[in-house]
């Protein structure tokens, strides 16, 4: 990719991500609650934009300087918000994106476990992940911070792990107008 | 049924709804459906309620003079709920309207919100009783000692009066939210499916029904697919399909197992790698799948095409009609202005040789199979002379454009039509623009 697209590209996935950003914060206040098929719609093209955002980034930097990591953040969002948003912690973002992409699409609807036999322990619906450390009805709110980051006064009521993640992406400027 | 020597000519029959530009939100039509006669016509709205129009039968010996839709029954079906653990507002909408197939004199239909199903009974009475012993025929109770004699009271004929009386609530089995119903060809059993589960009821029970398929992943994080549509076969009571975001059908076999997990046959077309974008994902999410009157068939509608499968090929469709390739290159627009999200229906025609679905900009499209000829036709007050054809449209995608046609930014992505209807005997179909009901006819010569 040259420059010249890749950078058009990054500005597009850019723009796409703030749009997707203000789509989900707005749906939650939309009457008859979140809709999932439209939230997993939407955090599909969040991945996507990022996905090409962290490529067209990385023919930006041919000296192979890799793009900062994103955070994993602690949410009681959207758990697919959450999904998309966090990879894993030990890749770098150039790993990321495949890497990110193939476990997802691992676990694609291929679930073929019998579930009428399956032991209780196994048949948990609960959701795993960062805030089970605390108890189920108390999730944490507040994102985890990586060492030298700050704290920031977010607006009240915003969607902090989607602004934190794109930390990196887009400036606090572009972003919280989007709120 | 296709006019003899070629083309099917369309012409408009009547308009229902306001004529005023600013719509009530309340007024949106969000489900049409004609029985199985075709004779009644029900719509359902944002507002919860259901309107049902009925075909007069006078003139149906003069076929050049088919009946008009007259409004048979208003009613409201669902009102808004607030759901207390989850602090959530239940919408009153109308998803989706099902009829029964007619057993007895009163017809049956169900009506759904996003959480909870109705059955409700349409029935007719045109004779009320009069000569009551112990009460005046205004109701007053008459004084017992007036009393000097006794008759027996009799039925005398009243103005027709069409009464709704909800028969059966079908609540609490829903997480998410409906998209589907469908009743089975026993007539005992039906479908509902939200995004994630699809469950079986007994058209007779309410305190139960059975989770047949469950796509909820362990982790919810985890999700990938959701299920956006579902439907009985038209004669096999053990078959049905639901179809995914992800533009995969599965076809589900009860037979084989309580929970259909499983399937038995999964319907996908690889996807064309020189058409990926962004959103890829989105435009190949299945808004809606029905199956043709044969049963041999099965159409899928997504943003941007319908395509007919037929049952015994999984690995690709038998055909595919693009309805508004045009909009292919402004996606990313349509996404940013919502449109991308909009759910379009899809319909047969009577003998399944012509498919409907709507667009844009009040345009809707049919698609012939077997002449292998399409059209695009619009719904607007301004082709509303009574049996006035109408005019086939098109849309230039770009470069040069013809005298009447349309260019792609001039339309208007605020008339859309989601929701077409086609009667299952005759050429009459039913458009829903955003607030009028237009239903029109076949020209016949």
């Amino acid at each position: 990719m040259s420059f010249a697209t890749a950078m058009e590209v990054n500005v597009e996935a850019r723009r796409i991500l703030a749009v997707s950003i203000s789509k989900l914060y707005a749906s939650r206040s939309q009457r008859g609650g979140l809709r999932l098929h439209r939230s997993l719609l939407l955090s599909m093209v969040m991945r996507s934009a990022r996905d090409i955002y962290h490529s067209s980034r990385e023919s930006e930097q041919p000296n192979g300087e890799q793009p900062a990591t994103e955070e994993p953040m602690d949410t009681n969002c959207d758990p697919k918000e959450k999904a998309r948003l966090t990879p894993d912690l030990a890749d770098t973002s150039a790993d990321m994106a495949p890497g990110v992409s193939d476990k997802l699409d691992e676990s694609d609807c291929d679930i073929t476990e019998d579930k009428e036999n399956l032991s209780p322990a196994k048949q948990s619906r609960k959701r795993r992940g960062k805030a089970s450390a605390a108890p189920d009805f108390l999730p944490s709110k507040r994102a985890r911070l990586e060492p030298g980051e700050e704290r920031y006064a977010a607006p009240v009521g915003s969607c902090r792990a989607g602004v934190g993640d794109y930390r990196s992406a887009l400036t606090l400027n572009q972003v919280i107008p989007a709120f | 049924m296709a006019a003899p020597g070629g083309d099917m000519q369309w012409c408009f029959s009547q308009v229902k709804g306001a004529i005023d530009d600013d719509v009530a939100e309340a007024d949106i039509i969000s489900t049409v459906e004609f029985n199985h006669t075709g004779e009644l016509l029900a719509t359902g709205d944002k507002g919860g309620r259901v309107v049902i129009f009925q075909q007069e039968i006078e003139n149906k010996s003069l076929p050049q003079f088919r009946s008009e839709y007259n409004v048979y029954s208003t009613f409201q079906s669902h009102e808004p709920e607030f759901d207390y653990l989850k602090s959530l507002e239940i919408e009153e909408k109308i998803n989706k309207i099902r009829w029964l197939p007619q057993k007895n004199a009163a017809q049956f239909l169900l009506s759904t919100n996003d959480k909870t199903i109705k059955l409700w009974k349409i029935s007719e009475r045109d004779k009320r009783p009069d000569g009551y012993n112990l009460k005046e025929d205004d109701g007053r109770y008459k004084d017992p000692n007036s009393i000097t004699s006794l008759r027996v009271p009799v039925l005398i004929p009243m103005d027709l009066m069409v009464e709704a009386s909800p028969r059966r609530v079908f609540a609490n089995a829903h997480t998410y939210h409906i998209n589907s119903v469908s009743v089975n060809s026993d007539h005992e059993t039906y479908l509902s499916a939200d995004d994630l589960r699809v469950n079986l009821w007994h058209l007779e029970i309410t305190d139960r029904s059975f989770n047949i398929v469950d796509i909820k992943p362990a982790n919810m994080e985890e999700l990938t697919e959701v299920i956006t549509a579902a439907e009985f076969h038209p004669h096999q009571c053990n078959t049905f399909v639901y179809s995914s975001s992800k533009g995969i059908i599965r076809l589900c076999d009860m037979r084989e197992s309580a929970l259909c997990d499983r399937h038995t046959k999964l319907f996908e077309e690889p996807e064309d790698p020189s058409n990926r974008s962004f959103f890829s994902e989105i435009i190949s999410s299945i808004s809606d799948v029905k199956f043709s009157h044969s049963g041999r068939y099965m159409m899928t509608r997504d943003y941007l095409s319908v395509k007919i499968w037929d049952l015994n090929m999984e690995n690709r469709p038998v055909e595919t009609y693009q309805v508004h390739e045009y909009l292919r290159s402004k996606l990313c627009s349509l996404y940013e202005n919502d449109c991308i999200f909009d759910k379009f229906e899809c319909c047969w025609n009577g003998n399944d040789s012509v498919v409907m679905t709507g667009s844009y900009n009040n345009f809707f499209r049919m698609f012939d199979r077997s002449q292998r000829r399409d059209v695009m036709l619009e719904a607007s007050r301004e082709n509303s002379k009574p049996m006035q054809v109408l005019k086939p449209r098109k849309v230039c995608a770009g470069g040069k454009r013809k005298k009447d046609e349309i260019s792609v930014d001039s339309l208007d992505f605020n008339k859309k039509i989601l929701h077409t209807a086609w009667h299952p005997q005759d050429n009459i179909i039913a458009v829903a623009t955003t607030n009028n009901l237009y239903i029109f006819q076949d020209k016949v010569n």
